[in-house]
C-alpha cells in the first residue's frame, strides 16, 4: 500500500504535500476553519498573546547569547548587555516589557472568555489548557525575574520559595531540594536558567500547540454564544463561519499594528513602566544580608500576592493563594447558566462580574502596596468577593433571568 | 496469523509484567534527576561553622554575621531588657517555645539563649524569609503603641520580641529559629556547632 498520496498541488509544495500533509493542515487551521464572522474586539487577544510568545522566544535567545547564569556574573552580564552590546538594551527590554504585555492579553484573554462563556460545554478543554499555559507562563515569568539577580531577583525568589515551606511535613526539605542549597544561590539561579530556557519553554510550545488543535477541533464560540455548526449550508459549511484566512489574518494584522504602536512606546518611553515592569530595587545587585524595606512581586502576581498577605496565617495564607489560581480550571462545571454570552444573561451575573473585575483590580493595587491595616482589610473583602463569584456561580447562574439567544449570530456588515 | 492461535492470558501476562518492570525501572531512573536538585557537595561544605568574637560587643549592641549565606543576629542585652520578657508573655503566640524545629533543646528557656544576656538568632523572618530589623528602644511605634523593644519585619509586618518570639497578630507562624551554637571561652561563638554532650 505505498503508493504516492494525490495532491491538487504542483511543483516544489505538490512533492511536499504527497509526504507531509501540507494542504489538509493548511485548510484544517487557516483556509478552510470556517470562524464566526462576528468576532469583536476581544477576539484580537488569542492572536496577540501568539505573538509576544514569538517575541519572547525570540527576544530571549538573543540575551541567553549574552547572559551568564551564575550569580557572581549573572548582574553584571545583564549590565553589560544593557549598556555594551549592540541593541542589546533593545532586545533586553523587548524581553522584559514583552513578560508584562504578555500577561496583559493573557488576562483580557481570559476576560473575553469569563464574560461570553467561551468555557462552556464543548470547551471545556480549550480552558483547561488555556489555564495550564496560565500556570506555566507564572512559573516562566517567576524564574525569568530571577535571573539578572538583582534586590528583588533574590528576594522574590527567597519569598515565593519559602512559600512551599509551608507545606506540613516535606515543606522545608522541599525548599532546599528546589533551591539546591539552605538559601536562594548560584545553584538555584543556573538551575532556574536551565528551566526558564528549556524546559518551561518547550511546555508551553507544547501546550500552546494543543490548545490550538482542542479549539479548531471543537471551534471557535463568539460573542453571541451561538453554535455556528448548527447551521450549514449544502456543502457542510457553517452559514456564519468565514475562512480564517483571509478574513481574520487581515483582522488580527490590524490588531497586532496598533498592539505594536503601543507595546513601542512603553518600550522607547517607558520600559520600565515607573517601577511596575521592572521595580527600582531590582537595579542593585542581590545581597542575601540586606532586605529591600519593602517585597512587592511584579504587577501580574500582585492580586495572588495580596490575598496571601491579607491572611494571618502563613499555611492558610498560601492555600488561599493557590486555591485562587486552581479554582478557575473548574469554571465550566460551575458555571450553571444555560446559555453563553454575557448579551443573554440576567443581571445577577453581570453583577457578579463586575464585582469579580473590580476586585481583582483592587487587588492587584494593593499588592503593589506596603499594606497597612486598613488595606489588609480591603484586601480580605476582595478575597471573599473573588472566591464568592466562584463558589456562588453555580447558583446564581442557575436561578438567574436569561434572554432568548437568537439562531444566528448578530451581525452588521460594515 | 490465524487469532485461535492467539494465547491472550499470556499476552495479558507479558503486557502486564513488561509495564510493571518498565514502571519501576523508570522510578528508579528518576533518582538520579530528582537527587541531582539536592544542595551539592560543595553547597553542603559551604554550610561550615562560623566563629564570631563578642568580646567587643556592648550592652543593647547587635552584630550580624553571615552562616549558611543568612543573616545571624547576636545581640547582648541588658538586665532591663531581660526582665521586660517575662511580662510579654501574654501577647505572644509560643512564649515558651514549645515548637521544636524553633530551638536546639538547650535554648529552650525564658530567654532561649546558652547564656541569658548574649542573643543568636537566625535572621530570615519565619513568614516569607524577610530579614527582620532590630528596634531595641521601648517606645510607641507605628506597628506598636505598647512597644517593649523587638525584632519588626518591614515586609509583612511581623512583631518578634528581644528573644525572637512571635507576637500574636503577626503573619510569622513561630518564633525566630534559634540555630545550633556554643560558646568558645567567654568571647567567641561558633555558629552551626552545638555545646559538647548536648544534640
Amino acid at each position: 500500500m505505498a503508493g504516492a498520496r494525490t495532491s491538487t498541488m504542483t511543483g516544489i509544495l505538490g512533492w511536499l504535500d504527497q509526504r507531509i500533509p501540507v494542504m489538509d493542515t493548511w485548510n484544517k487551521h487557516v483556509g478552510q476553519y470556517w470562524t464566526p464572522k462576528n468576532f469583536n474586539f476581544w477576539y484580537y487577544f488569542g492572536a496577540l498573546a501568539g505573538l509576544v510568545l514569538v517575541n519572547q522566544i525570540v527576544t530571549g535567545i538573543w540575551l541567553a547569547m549574552y547572559y551568564k547564569p551564575s550569580a557572581a556574573e549573572a548582574f553584571a552580564s545583564v549590565e553589560y548587555i544593557m549598556r555594551d552590546v549592540e541593541w542589546g538594551w533593545l532586545i533586553r527590554y523587548m524581553h522584559s516589557t514583552g513578560a508584562s504585555f504578555f500577561f496583559i492579553v493573557v488576562y483580557l484573554h481570559m476576560f473575553r472568555a469569563l464574560i461570553y462563556g467561551s468555557y462552556q460545554k464543548p470547551r471545556e478543554l480549550v480552558w483547561i489548557l488555556g489555564m495550564l499555559i496560565f500556570l506555566a507562563l507564572m512559573a516562566e515569568a517567576f524564574m525569568g525575574y530571577v535571573l539578572p539577580w538583582g534586590q528583588m531577583s533574590f528576594w522574590g525568589a527567597q519569598v515565593i520559595i519559602s512559600l512551599f515551606g509551608a507545606i506540613p511535613v516535606i515543606g522545608p526539605d522541599l525548599v532546599v531540594w528546589i533551591q539546591g542549597d539552605y538559601l536562594p544561590s548560584d545553584a538555584t539561579l543556573n538551575k532556574f536558567f536551565a528551566l526558564h530556557v528549556v524546559a518551561l519553554p518547550l511546555a508551553i510550545l507544547a501546550l500552546v500547540g494543543l490548545h490550538i488543535i482542542a479549539l479548531h477541533e471543537v471551534g471557535s464560540s463568539n460573542p453571541d454564544g451561538v453554535e455556528i455548526k448548527k447551521k450549514k449550508d449544502a456543502n457542510g459549511k457553517p452559514l456564519d463561519g468565514i475562512p480564517f484566512h483571509p478574513y481574520f489574518t487581515v483582522k488580527d494584522t490590524f490588531g497586532a499594528g496598533v498592539f505594536f504602536t503601543i507595546f513601542a512606546f512603553v518600550l522607547f518611553f517607558e520600559p520600565t513602566f515607573g517601577g511596575l515592569f521592572l521595580e527600582k530595587d531590582n537595579f542593585a545587585v542581590a545581597d542575601p544580608m540586606v532586605t529591600p524595606a519593602s517585597i512587592v512581586p511584579v504587577w501580574y502576581f500582585t492580586p495572588y500576592y495580596a490575598m496571601l498577605r491579607a491572611i494571618p496565617d502563613k499555611l492558610a495564607g498560601v492555600a488561599v493563594m493557590g486555591a485562587a489560581v486552581m479554582i478557575l480550571f473548574l469554571l465550566p462545571w460551575l458555571d450553571r447558566s444555560p446559555v453563553r454570552s454575557i448579551r443573554y444573561r440576567g443581571p445577577l451575573t453581570k453583577i457578579a462580574i463586575t464585582l469579580f473585575v473590580i476586585a481583582f483590580v483592587v487587588l492587584c493595587y494593593l499588592g503593589l502596596q506596603s499594606g497597612s491595616t486598613a488595606q489588609l482589610w480591603v484586601a480580605r473583602v476582595c478575597t471573599v468577593i473573588y472566591f464568592g463569584f466562584f463558589l456562588l456561580m453555580p447558583w446564581y447562574t442557575k436561578i438567574d433571568s436569561t434572554k432568548p439567544v437568537p439562531e444566528r449570530v448578530t451581525y452588521h456588515a460594515h | 496469523m490465524a487469532t485461535e492461535s492467539v494465547n491472550h492470558g499470556r499476552r495479558r501476562f507479558l503486557t502486564a509484567s513488561t509495564a510493571v518492570v518498565g514502571g519501576v525501572g523508570g522510578v528508579f531512573a528518576a533518582i538520579p534527576f530528582l537527587s541531582a536538585w539536592k544542595p551539592s557537595a560543595r553547597a553542603v561544605a559551604a554550610g561550615a561553622p562560623v566563629k564570631v568574637d563578642i568580646g567587643k560587643l556592648e550592652v543593647g549592641q547587635q552584630v550580624v554575621v553571615a552562616w549558611r549565606g543568612r543573616p545571624v543576629f547576636l545581640v547582648r542585652r541588658s538586665e532591663e531588657m531581660l526582665s521586660r520578657l517575662p511580662g510579654e508573655n501574654g501577647r505572644l503566640k509560643d512564649p515558651d517555645s514549645s515548637v521544636v524545629d524553633q530551638q536546639p533543646e538547650y535554648a529552650k528557656n525564658e530567654t532561649r539563649s546558652l547564656k541569658p544576656e548574649i542573643l543568636v538568632l537566625v535572621g530570615s523572618c519565619t513568614h516569607l524569609g524577610c530579614s527582620p530589623k532590630l528596634h531595641p528602644e521601648v517606645r510607641p511605634e507605628a506597628w506598636d503603641s505598647e512597644w517593649k523593644g523587638g525584632y519588626y519585619c518591614p515586609c509583612h509586618n511581623s512583631k518578634f520580641d528581644l528573644a525572637g518570639r512571635v507576637y500574636s497578630g503577626s503573619p510569622a507562624p513561630t518564633n525566630l529559629v534559634v540555630p545550633p551554637y556554643r560558646f568558645e571561652g567567654d568571647a567567641t561563638v561558633v555558629i552551626g556547632e552545638d555545646p559538647e554532650g548536648q544534640v
